[in-house]
């Protein structure tokens, strides 16, 4: 990195030695050329004369001829030096004033305090590059979280939303091309307080470059890279990239679960996205034919999901040579009731508007509705600018991949065993999902499902370690009641609880806690907070256990001896 | 050649003679000094100093410093000699000449150190 004094000064030299030079002549002159004394006699300056003489002169403060009144060759020089020494100072000034107008020494600037904020950081930070859709959900969800993160962005307009967006913690953006590994290294690659690296840019490219240098730096640091190709995905993979995002073949899962097994997506679409959908919406008649339409990266991730669930479906593209080599395709856009027809529309449970282009996708399920309106219509946004249309487009699903891309990544940012849940999750059957989702419903109806996990060491739960050491028993519901009134429970119960290597679904609340334990629990955020005091004061967990709410202060502890 | 090289020989060849010119003579002897080439010096040597800003070469930075010690060492001989002969009650004395004498010698070792690195830079670059 370029420095700023460095810069400053080598921008400095010319109008420097400019002055210097200038004020020696002047100098020269006044002490080489004769005057009088006031008696009439020849007299010359001196050099301590004419430096006092030239100095004041220079900056044109007030003037006057001493000590004694020039001659007139004195006058005609004093005349030549005023304009060279006003000109040299205007020179010098007029540089160093350009230089700090400068973009380029802005840039220097701003990238210098940016580093230098990041540099500062001592509590745990993401380092997120892009901040589009994606991006910009993830750190709102990250400062709500009170998580903090730095942004880099190779567009300025998107780093001045970033400080234009109310974010309840400050987020450092800088504006600069995230894939060279020196502007990686200024947004605290190398910071030891970094905890994750994630690679959200539009380009697959940028994103490939910040997984390598990434990985390559800090080989431990867990690093989120969203990509929209296999290719890159599988080279992404190759040096141990933890998360790889594509949003194609993340959808088509999440659809591939509505198709199948209503009342687990329903489940798995509580816990991952924010704003959830009611219980009512469930969709039961999902399963039958479903229509395809536009059969590029996202139609093909669909199929390939689809398959391997057995939905039967029907492929619709107006390439004839992508089709080529599948079953049930018809050739055609879907834009128009004939084609959609031959797809056999009227007896469909659903149809997807997956092309590229949003005003067909549009076009695709007005035309279906308008033939069956029972159909379940997903439709696929691809430009964010299109949101107002596609909010009331009343499709069921409309398919963003930038806040698909933020989601998943919460999910996985917000604790490592909410991925494990869901994965183990899948193995149960409709029945129980159908089970947790009502308790879910009891407990956060409307309101956002929140998600966290509680691990009984001596950081994050230090309350409980202290009963543990006077042989007392927490059991897992202690951590779960209200610490107001502790026959009152909090809005929150376990998913998932971790002892080692034994896993346990939905555990029974009377497991008694040990050192080192992890649990998952789902429950509103304001249960969240309850719990972290239960955790860490030793008076609370005392009154949740006992009943008693007793004061552990010295006073007390010896007035209890007698 | 490297023009922004030969100009910065230039200067600090011409610092050093300048302040070697100004040295020589008898230590206490005032008419052995001229205190034109004093003025000399010390802008010459001014002028080498704002040269070597910005230079982010190790060398660099080490001419920049000795160069700034001249520098200190010339001002601070001029402005004895200046207290000498304009502010001093028994005007200019052996004891003030010695001192302005002596520090311009001081000067002049640091911009013979100036010298001995510009050529030690030279022979390194060998181009």
């Amino acid at each position: 990195m370029y420095d700023v004094l460095y810069l400053l000064l080598r921008r400095l030299r010319k109008p420097l030695i400019t002055v210097i030079v200038v004020y020696a002549v002047a100098v020269t002159g006044f002490v080489l050329i004769p005057g009088q004394d006031d008696s009439g006699q020849p007299w010359r300056m001196d050099f301590f004369h004419a430096i006092y003489f030239v100095s004041f002169m220079g900056s044109t403060i007030g003037f006057g001829e001493i000590p004694y009144p020039f001659t007139t060759p004195q006058r005609a020089w004093t005349l030549v030096t005023i304009y060279g020494t006003v000109i040299a100072w205007l020179y010098g000034i007029g540089s160093m004033l350009a230089l700090v107008q400068e973009k380029g020494f802005s840039r220097i600037l701003r990238r210098r305090s940016f580093a230098k904020e990041v540099r500062n950081f001592n509590e745990p930070f993401y380092l997120v590059c892009g901040y589009g859709v994606t991006g910009t959900a993830i750190i709102a969800a990250l400062c709500k979280r009170g998580i903090r993160s730095v942004v880099v962005d190779v567009d300025q307009e998107r780093i001045d939303a970033l400080q234009m967006d109310d974010l309840l913690i400050r987020v450092p953006g800088l504006c600069a091309n995230a894939s060279l590994p020196d502007v990686l290294d200024d947004a605290g690659l190398q910071h030891s307080s970094c905890i994750g690296v994630l690679a959200l840019t539009n380009e697959d490219n940028v994103n490939l470059s910040i997984a390598i240098a990434s990985k390559l730096l800090q080989p431990d640091r867990v690093v989120v890279s969203r990509t929209e190709s296999d290719v890159h995905a599988r080279n992404l993979a190759s040096f141990g990239t933890n998360h790889i995002i594509d949003p194609f073949r993340a959808y088509a899962e999440y659809l591939s679960l509505v198709a199948n097994s209503p009342y687990m997506h329903l489940v798995y679409d509580w816990l991952v996205n924010p704003y959830h959908r009611p219980i009512s919406s469930v969709y039961k008649k999902a399963s039958g034919r479903w229509i395809i339409c536009g059969f590029g990266r996202f139609g093909r991730a669909l199929h390939d999901d689809f398959t391997r669930c057995g939905v039967e479906m029907v492929l619709l593209d107006d390439n004839p040579e992508v089709l080529d080599g599948y079953e049930n395709t018809v050739l055609g856009l879907g834009t128009e009731a004939e084609t959609l027809l031959k797809a056999g529309v009227d007896d469909a449970v659903a149809v997807v508007a997956g092309t590229h282009n949003d005003a067909d996708n549009m076009s695709i399920i007005m035309t279906a509705m308008e033939i069956n309106p029972k159909l379940v219509t997903v439709v696929r946004q691809n430009l964010s600018s299109n949101k107002l249309v596609f909010e009331n487009s009343r499709a069921d699903f409309v398919m963003e991949p930038g806040s698909i891309i933020a989601n998943r990544i919460l999910a996985k940012l917000k604790t490592p065993l909410l991925p494990v849940f869901i994965e183990k999750m899948q193995t149960h059957d409709e029945v129980w999902a159908h089970t947790l989702l009502n308790r879910m419903s009891n407990i956060a109806g409307d309101n956002e499902l929140d998600s966290w996990s509680v691990e009984i060491t001596e950081v994050s739960a230090p309350a409980v370690l202290a009963m543990l050491e006077q042989n007392m028993t927490v059991k897992l519901q202690s951590l779960m009641k209200n610490s107001r009134d502790r026959r009152h429970s909090l809005l929150c119960f376990p998913l998932l609880h971790r002892r080692g290597e034994v896993l346990s679904m939905l555990p029974g609340e009377l497991i008694e806690l040990q050192l080192g334990d992890e649990v998952l629990f789902c429950g509103l955020s304001s249960a969240k907070g309850r719990m972290e005091w239960i955790l860490k004061n030793y008076n609370i967990l005392f009154y949740i256990l006992t009943g008693e709410d007793p004061s552990f202060n010295l006073l007390s502890r010896i007035l209890k001896r007698f | 050649m490297n023009r922004e090289k030969v100009i910065f020989a230039f200067f600090i060849v011409l610092a050093l003679t300048l302040n070697f010119g100004f040295f020589l003579g008898s230590f206490d002897e005032i008419s052995h000094h001229n205190v034109y080439e004093l003025f000399a010096a010390t802008i010459v040597s001014m002028i080498c100093t704002v040269l070597k800003f910005g230079d982010r070469t190790h060398i660099g930075a080490l001419m920049l410093a000795t160069s700034l010690v001249a520098d200190l060492q010339l001002i601070v001989a001029a402005m004895i000699w200046g207290y000498g002969v304009q502010m001093s009650a028994e005007g200019m004395t052996p004891e003030l000449v010695t001192s302005v004498v002596s520090l311009s010698g001081g000067a002049l070792l640091a911009n013979v150190v100036s010298v001995v690195l510009l050529m030690v830079e030279t022979i390194v670059v060998r181009r």
